[in-house]
């Protein structure tokens, strides 16, 4: 392995508006080395990349390739630098092979030949043992093939330099490792791999070098045989965080809602959900697994009223009355009427959860106005549930009546989980209530949810971050294409166990997906 | 390396005063613009041009009480379109709505007028006009709640329905053929001390605080925020939105109806297809330029009521065509649209940002 120099960033800067996206910056990416960028969300690491992608142009600061300054002022003008990036988002035709895919864009002498080419994507993918079929269409592609025609795709136009954004965010355990395995048969070809990440345990499994961002700024490189998760913490946050949840035992379990053999259909008819049946415990959290796009947000929408089930029924058992409800078919506003306290914590938090233009007061408003007879708006009540919030839940903002869409995502967040528990529910659903949330504000969140547990509510919680549905929740229940594969004790379950039921049904299914 | 040499960045909002006077520098250099292009267009004095429009507003009493009265008729109006614009239902059929609403009170004040006691023709005609305008604005609403039709094309047509309407009714009813209706101020609202727009404009200002209550201090004005802003978090908190739709589709006619009845009723006791002359479409802009806050509403349908009438007494003092008026109300409205951009965002130069941090 030689340790020489392919890309070096000096004193880079980039701002957007008034802000630093990233603040004098220097950074060393060897040739033969997989070097991680850690930081988290907003700390700057894609808009670094994407510098040297070629997709941004630096406001400040010089990048060396191999010694002489570079000018990247395109992503064509990184490919004559040989370096390709992988976006999280994936950028391909669905109508078109994967050979097609590939060679899109390329303006190479002599006759188009679809067949050389295929020939060539096979060649590459033998080299570093990917598995792929150069003329299978990418609409009937698994979401880790269609990233592997992306990768396919950076080898082909011969890049050296490979970053990743968030490669593994898609990923099963299963396919992380697969992954994992080719990056590092790529290291040993020479090639120099970058992935931007910001799950610890991966850095510390694939990496040889973590270069740490924080708030844009450069913190610093370590070498990953010298380090742990707790330096790297300490590094990414900027004071020491402590990474434990508590989770207690379940107690005084009672059958709180209870969903039997639900079946749903989206637009086109498709079906998303198939016989779903689970069962929520009061005084436990619920974990839902699963690859993104499993039928989890509609499973969760049919029981908050909406989304329209074909069959099946959702039975809520009420604590107070005893009575037992058949919610299907029911408005958000009938099931509220009915007196079952039910709080959702929606994905999409500024598009359901929250109103982004309005105030801190008017967003806690959107569960309570509608209370009492008069024509005109109570805002006395929301207003001091904000403050309360905002006291509690440490929420970082000028005032009750900022909009909510200018408070960053953790902050925007706390509210959301605050006003939904302020309801005091029996059945509180969250969707990724994590996602794009930094270390110390995901702590909250789950500590909250714990609290919610302990108080004796039923928490159904969808994740996506194996190790934290693990160390969260009571019990797992895994859910795969719209079905339900399986369901496992989370105190006693691997993420290998779980990886393997997420991906089961799409293989019982004719082994399309491998 | 290469830089640009100046990029453009978000601000922090403003504080009142500075926006005030961003805004004061905006009118002032429209002023200075307007003057160079009038005297490169035309080698008029623009002191004499700006003296001459502000008379045409000011002139007189009666300029004065006209000059208010289409004030009331357009603050009416865009009072109409806000709450539908507010949930973002784009109620391009202002015109339509009034036009109907006119011809609803006009064809109660022909057949019935000499019928009916004069208090009982009074209700009938709020009557009918405010049903008409509800009609016309809530037949767009229940397509664009039921099966999701576009509603600025479907408003659209229905002004033209409107006006062919109004067409065939002076067609048929009115017997000497010139197709002009005869004015019939007899049969028209009552005219307070004299003053024949001081009663539409008493009810403009009442509408003005109704609606300003009505969306920021009920439940009704609060859901249609939320329909506006996102309707996928309407249904998340069980806002039935096609209730809410046609609920305030019908609250915008009305109030069209309103301004219907004001326009024929209380102002030119006749309807032609030109009686609202535009009005339904400038209503937006009022409505718009104002951020859909009825109070500030106030001052922009004076704005434009001004420019207009000045405008037009510029081009009968100086002969000059009216599309010089026109160019001036053009460029003065440009400015202060414009300026809305630096309220928002400011203009850094590159190089001097170094120096900032």
């Amino acid at each position: 392995m030689s340790a020489n120099a392919a890309i070096e960033l000096k004193n880079i800067s980039k701002y957007f508006g008034g802000n630093a996206a990233n603040k004098n910056v220097n950074l060393t990416i060897n040739r033969g080395e997989i070097l991680s960028i850690l930081g988290e969300n907003g700390s700057g690491k894609t808009t670094l990349m994407n510098m040297i992608a070629g997709i941004y142009f630096p406001d400040e600061g010089q990048i060396f390739i191999d010694g002489k300054e570079a000018v990247i002022h395109s992503p064509k003008d990184a490919f004559r630098y040989k370096i390709g990036m992988i976006h999280q988002h994936f950028k391909l035709v669905d109508v078109f092979s994967a050979t097609e895919n590939i060679i899109l864009g390329l303006s190479e002498k002599g006759r188009f030949d679809l067949k050389e080419a295929a020939q060539r994507v096979k060649e590459i993918s033998d080299r570093y043992g990917f598995e792929i079929d150069p003329m299978k269409k990418i609409h009937e592609m698994s979401v880790s093939e269609k990233q592997t025609v992306e990768i396919i795709k950076v080898l082909y136009r011969g890049a050296d330099i490979l970053i990743l954004d968030e490669p593994t965010a898609v990923l099963t355990p299963q396919e992380t490792r697969k992954l994992f395995s080719v990056l590092r048969k790529m290291r040993e070809d020479g090639k120099s791999i970058v992935i931007i990440t910001h799950k610890l345990h991966e850095v510390l499994s694939l990496s040889d070098k973590v270069a740490v961002l924080r708030k844009g700024e450069y913190i610093g490189t370590v070498k990953t045989s010298e380090t742990d998760e707790g330096q790297l913490t300490e590094m990414m946050v900027g004071k020491k965080v402590s990474l434990n949840i508590d989770r207690s035992e379940p107690k005084n379990c009672e059958e709180r809602l209870v969903v039997r053999n639900l079946n749903c259909v989206d637009r086109e008819g498709v079906k998303i959900l198939n016989n779903v049946s689970f069962t929520a415990h009061s005084g436990e959290i619920l974990g839902i697994a699963g690859i993104a796009g499993s039928g989890q947000r509609e499973l969760l929408e049919a029981i908050a009223g909406l989304q329209k089930v074909n069959e099946g029924e959702i039975l809520y058992n009420n604590p107070k009355t005893g009575a037992c409800d058949n919610l299907r078919d029911k408005t958000p506003m009938q099931i509220r009427d009915l007196g079952v306290r039910l709080s959702f914590v929606p994905e999409d938090r500024l598009g359901m959860g929250l109103v982004g233009n309005m105030d801190i007061i008017d967003n806690m408003m959107l569960r309570s106005y509608k209370k009492g007879k008069s024509l005109f708006l109570e805002r006395k009540g929301p207003r001091d549930l904000a403050e309360k919030i905002i006291k509690d839940l440490e929420v970082v903002t000028p005032d009750a009546k900022t909009p909510v869409r200018r408070l960053s995502g953790g902050n925007i967040q706390k509210i959301l989980v605050g006003r939904e528990i302020a309801a005091s529910p029996t059945v509180l659903m969250a969707a990724y209530p994590v996602r794009g949330l930094d270390i110390g504000a995901s702590y909250t969140i789950y500590n909250l949810l714990n609290k919610q547990k302990e108080k004796g509510v039923a928490v159904v919680f969808v994740g996506e971050d194996l190790d934290v549905l693990i160390e969260l929740c009571d019990r797992i229940i895994v859910i795969g294409s719209g079905s339900i594969t399986g369901e496992v004790d989370a105190r006693t379950a691997t993420k290998e166990e779980i990886g393997l039921l997420m991906t089961k049904s799409a293989d019982s299914k004719g082994g399309q997906a491998k | 390396m290469k830089k640009m040499n100046f990029h453009i960045v978000k601000r922090e909002p403003m504080v009142w005063y500075k926006a005030v006077l961003v805004r004061a520098i905006a009118i002032i250099a429209s002023l200075l613009v307007s003057a160079v292009v009038i005297m490169m267009l035309t080698s008029k004095n623009p002191i004499q041009i700006y003296s001459s429009m502000i008379s045409g507003a000011f002139g007189s009493s009666l300029r004065i009480w006209s000059l208010f009265q289409n004030v009331a008729i357009l603050l009416c109006i865009a009072l109409a379109l806000t709450p539908a614009f507010k949930m973002k239902f784009w109620n391009c059929g202002g015109e339509g709505q009034v036009l109907v609403s006119g011809l609803a009170t006009t064809a109660v004040m022909m057949f019935l007028g000499d019928a009916l006691p004069y208090p009982v023709l009074i209700i009938v005609m709020l009557a009918a006009s405010v049903l008409a305008g509800i009609i016309w604005a809530v037949i767009p609403a229940i397509f664009k709640a039921k099966w999701n039709t576009n509603e600025t094309l479907f408003t659209l047509m229905m002004n033209y329905v409107a006006i062919q309407l109004v067409a065939f009714f002076l067609k048929y009813f009115v017997k000497s053929g010139s197709g002009i209706l005869t004015p019939m101020p007899e049969h028209g609202l009552p005219v307070l001390f004299g003053q024949s727009y001081l009663l539409n404009i008493i009810i403009v200002a009442v509408f003005t605080v109704l609606v300003y209550v009505y969306l920021k201090k009920t439940k009704h004005g609060y859901e249609i925020s939320v329909v506006g802003e996102s309707e996928n978090t309407a249904k998340y908190i069980g806002i039935n939105v096609p209730k809410v739709v046609i609920r305030t589709l019908v609250v915008s006619g009305a109030l069209c109806g309103i301004a219907g009845l004001l326009l024929v009723g209380g102002t030119n006791h006749t309807i032609s297809t030109t009686t609202v002359d535009g009005r339904g479409f400038t209503a937006i802009m009022v409505s718009w330029l104002a951020k859909f806050n009825p109070i500030y509403m106030v001052m922009t349908s004076f704005l434009i009521v001004f420019l207009q009438k000045g405008a037009g007494q510029v081009s009968t003092d100086f002969r000059l065509p009216s599309a010089i008026s026109d160019i001036v109300t053009g460029i003065i409205l440009f400015f202060i649209i414009g300026c809305e951009f630096f309220l928002q965002y400011k203009i850094l130069s590159t190089k001097n940002r170094k120096e900032n941090d």
